[in-house]
């Protein structure tokens, strides 16, 4: 297999942008029904490169060959010419479209002037077998979750003959077993012969998936490696450059007295009908994190909002130390010790046309230093913007630009330097390392740590399980807005919390060990 | 060193966000006009010339033209204040008629007050009612969810015939269509200059007008009001996330439209006409500061350029029909094309983008 033509093979690739060299002198070879892993931090070049393939860029040096063959891809047009078909990371769907009739966009079988549905239905109805895929052809897009439409983006490239796939992060949308379904898509893509190139930060995936991996870091390939004689530790010291540790290096104190009290939370749904959340209770002590795992729609997001003051309580109580904060508005909370790192950080945690100063006292401008009389102090502004970013290592081109120009990441650290610098009380994280390298995972974590040894409370809201036990001193379980059963650190387990996210209570089974 | 920063900071003002495109827009706008008139047989060059010569041919003319600026820039203001929080006020129309008549009734109705206190009482009421009427329209959006829109519009109308009703039921100068004349102590006319500018009806309006234009810079980015509207502009539910009331600074907004719109109706009263005209349609100043905030890129600078382009415009079009006989509508339709090109701002950079790398591929060259 070595030996054969390589189904793609780069050579060289070099592209420039001002600024910056995004890729720099790259070689790569892809073999047939390979999946190749593309490794490297957000930054490091990886989706350039993958548009370079795809016709999106030209590049400045370097050649392109396809199954031997020297090739110029002027267009996305000509790549799939070629047979490559890319699954980029924001799906480019019609929502009121069928399956079908999103498939065949722009190709569609035509009988005389009409389009040929049957036809159409027919042949995705026979692809989406043929690969396992299980999507109805007859079906809406805005009716079908995020997992079936990324196959449905499968599905159109298959339709156009892909020979190449390339998937563009193409976990990051999805819940853990949308993922697990993905994974078993990626394999039999690849035993019918596909080959596939999936760009990635995620080691586990890699481990798990991939043939081979070759890891990018600032542009320059560092090494192609053969996933079955690697593994995650060195794979993350290459992609970063240093070495990496997945457990903390720093102390845990432990928690002190209880500082939130909840008391039967209940929050109603649209229709009043049904609770969103039931006789929700929970105790977070001070220095305490204080997980809380779920399926993703679980109420988790409601639970939030209903702490933060966001979506308005039926019954029960909200205490933080002696002070009960159930009937306040946001603001009040807020003051009183309440911040939040959202889970959409560019739709609820920033104002992403804002300048980075603004937006660093978003929470905080009404305090009387940021400005008197009602006037703002931009000279106290920046400087508290200045102070924040360089403390927390927020990467821009200046205070001065706006937010929007910043990266996935150095955003979440601005959030994260904003709202910890208000010194809470209570800190509600909800995903606050979705989407972010490996880097800046490490930081966010050791930041949250911090606060929690400096005594806060934090309540930690994931849907990744590692990180839930990596940082929580106890675990909460939700399901369908009712908290199934509280776990110290030392007793988790993947059993247990699986079975308390598909709904059964802590203790129905081993006898009440609650 | 600060002279730099300070001339940067200008800078920046003007070019807020691409001072190409609107100034390609009114170039293009003009060839458009006169393409249509070569079109209709009539000699564009000297349409053109007629225009500019009527704007600046005389101290009456500069004088008429600062008038017929004034509302456009009050109306401008308004629209792009509210742009600025997220909000199109297309009810700017009926928020100047409504100055308008709050300016008029109190204006004649009032006779014992001398003029030092009856002249500001009269402007402040008719902001107060302008801005009252965008509030209403502010207040329907934050408690009910009525979209802004369609509640101005209709305010539009009932300001219309509400303020046609007053004026025929309370201030009626007898057997005509209008009101009786306000009081002389209400008026905002500047007597010296107006005699000075050969009598063409100069007012307090374009100073009150200025020195709004720099309010509307001081509120949206000196104050913590102003972060909170512009926040709520930008992004709603961040602003929500962080705290701010958004329905609130909402009707907010609307309400310091309104205001901005009600000075202009108040100034057509006490500095132009001393009274008001039961009409059957508005005079559209409103319509035209949607344009002209559109134009003007919703910043103070902006907004009081683009007001004179205007001013500038209509007021010329009467030369033009006069000395080229070239209808006055052309200019409508010149003003028409360079919204329309505003608008597509696409296509304009599609225009100035080959030109503007070949600049910069020549500064690289010579580095």
């Amino acid at each position: 297999m070595g030996q054969a033509v390589p189904v793609v093979e780069l050579k060289g690739i070099t592209k420039r942008f001002p600024g910056i060299v995004a890729n720099d002198s790259i070689s790569l070879q892809l073999r047939k029904g390979e999946i190749h892993a593309l490794l490297g931090e957000n930054g490091a070049g990886k989706s350039t490169l993958m548009s370079i393939l795809f016709g999106l860029y030209q590049p400045d040096e370097g050649e392109i060959y396809i199954n031997g063959a020297k090739e110029t891809i002027d267009g996305p047009g000509k790549a799939i010419k070629l047979g490559i078909g890319m699954v980029h990371q924001h799906f480019k769907l019609v929502q009121n479209f069928t399956v079908a009739e999103n498939i065949v966009l722009g190709i569609e079988p035509k009988k005389g002037l009409s389009i040929n549905y049957r036809n159409a239905n027919d042949r995705v109805q026979q692809l989406s077998e043929q690969y396992g895929l299980k999507v109805d052809p007859k079906v809406k897009i805005e009716d079908i979750t995020v997992g079936m439409q990324q196959r449905v983006e499968i599905l159109k490239t298959l339709y156009r003959g892909a020979e190449i796939l390339i998937f563009d992060e193409p976990t990051a949308v999805l819940t853990v077993q949308e993922i697990q379904e993905l994974m078993q898509i990626l394999r039999s893509l690849a035993a019918e012969g596909k080959s596939i190139i999936l760009i990635t930060h995620k080691l586990k995936e890699i481990m798990e998936v991939s043939d081979r991996v070759t890891v990018i870091r600032r542009g320059k390939v560092i090494d192609t490696l053969v996933t079955a004689e690697t593994n995650e530790n060195e794979l993350a010291e290459k992609m970063v450059g240093r070495r990496v540790s997945f457990e903390l290096a720093m102390e845990r104190k432990e928690p002190g007295s209880p500082l939130v009290k909840i008391d039967n939370l209940t929050v109603q749904g649209a229709d009043k009908g049904k609770n969103i959340l039931e006789n929700i209770s929970m105790v977070i002590r001070s220095g305490e994190i204080y997980g809380l795992a779920g399926v993703d729609g679980n109420g988790q997001r409601e639970l939030v909002e209903a702490i933060t003051g966001i979506r308005p309580i039926h019954s029960g109580s909200v205490m933080l130390g002696n002070a009960d904060l159930t009937q306040v508005g946001i603001r009040e909370r807020m003051v009183s010790g309440i911040a939040q790192i959202p889970e959409d950080r560019q739709k609820h945690g920033l104002v992403l046309d804002f300048k980075v100063s603004e937006n660093m006292v978003l929470t905080t401008y009404k305090d009387s230093r940021f400005g008197k009389n009602g006037f703002l102090n931009d000279k106290e502004i920046e400087r508290h913007a200045s102070r924040l970013t360089s403390e927390f290592d927020v990467r821009s081109a200046g205070i001065q630009v706006s937010m929007r120009s910043l990266s996935g990441g150095n955003q979440q650290k601005a959030i994260i330097a904003r709202e910890l610098t208000r010194d809470p009380q209570l800190l509600i994280a909800v995903q606050p390392t979705r989407g972010l390298d490996i880097g800046a995972i490490e930081f966010v974590h050791e930041r949250l740590m911090q606060a929690k040894n400096e005594g806060k409370a934090i309540l930690l809201i994931s849907y990744e399980l590692d990180e839930l036990y990596k940082m929580s001193d106890r675990i909460a379980v939700i399901n369908e807005g009712r908290i199934m059963g509280v776990l110290d650190r030392e007793e988790v387990n993947d059993e247990k919390l699986g079975l308390m996210m598909a709904g059964n209570k802590l203790g129905a089974k081993d006898g009440g060990a609650a | 060193m600060s002279d730099n920063q300070s001339v940067k900071k200008w800078s920046r003002i003007f070019v807020a966000n691409n001072i190409w495109v609107p100034i390609i827009a009114i170039v293009l706008g003009l060839i458009c006009g006169a393409i249509v008139m070569w079109i209709g047989g009539f000699n564009a060059m000297e349409a053109y010339q007629a225009l500019f010569d009527k704007v600046f041919g005389s101290k009456y003319d500069i004088g008429e033209t600062i008038r017929t600026i004034t509302p456009l820039l009050f109306t401008g203001l308004s629209v792009g204040f509210a742009f600025r929080a997220g909000l199109f006020n297309i009810g700017a129309d009926g928020q100047l008629i409504m100055g308008m008549t709050g300016a008029t009734i109190v204006g004649v109705k009032i006779d014992f007050l001398p003029w030092i206190v009856h002249a500001p009482l009269t402007v402040i009421c008719g902001m107060l009612i302008g801005g009252l009427w965008g509030a209403l329209a502010g207040y329907l959006k934050s408690s009910r969810g009525v979209n802004e829109v369609i509640s101005c519009i209709m305010l539009n109308w009932i300001a219309l015939y509400l303020s046609n009703y007053l004026i025929r039921t309370v201030v009626l100068k007898p057997g005509t269509q209008r009101s009786e004349t306000i009081q002389e102590s209400a008026s905002m006319s500047i007597g010296w200059l107006s005699t000075f500018m050969d009598n063409a009806r100069m007012d307090w309006g374009i100073v009150i007008g200025l020195i709004c234009t720099s309010l509307f810079y001081i509120i949206l980015w000196r104050t913590k009001q102003g972060y909170e509207l512009r926040a709520v502009g930008f992004n709603p539910e961040a602003a929500r996330f962080s705290g701010i009331n958004v329905p609130k600074n909402m009707l907010k907004s609307m309400m310091i439209a309104g205001m901005f719109a009600g000075l202009g109706g108040v100034f057509e009263v006490l500095g132009v006409f001393h009274y008001q005209v039961i009409s059957a349609a508005s005079a559209g100043y409103g319509f035209d500061g949607i344009a002209v905030a559109l134009l003007g890129g919703n910043h103070p600078v902006g907004i009081l350029l683009s007001s004179i382009l205007f001013g500038v415009l209509t007021y010329g079009s009467a030369g033009m029909n006069f000395s080229a006989s070239v209808p006055t509508e052309i200019v409508r339709i010149v003003i028409g094309c360079i919204i329309f090109f505003v608008a597509s701002q696409g296509l304009i950079q599609m225009l100035y983008k080959p030109f503007m790398a070949r600049r910069e591929a020549k500064r690289k060259e010579a580095a």
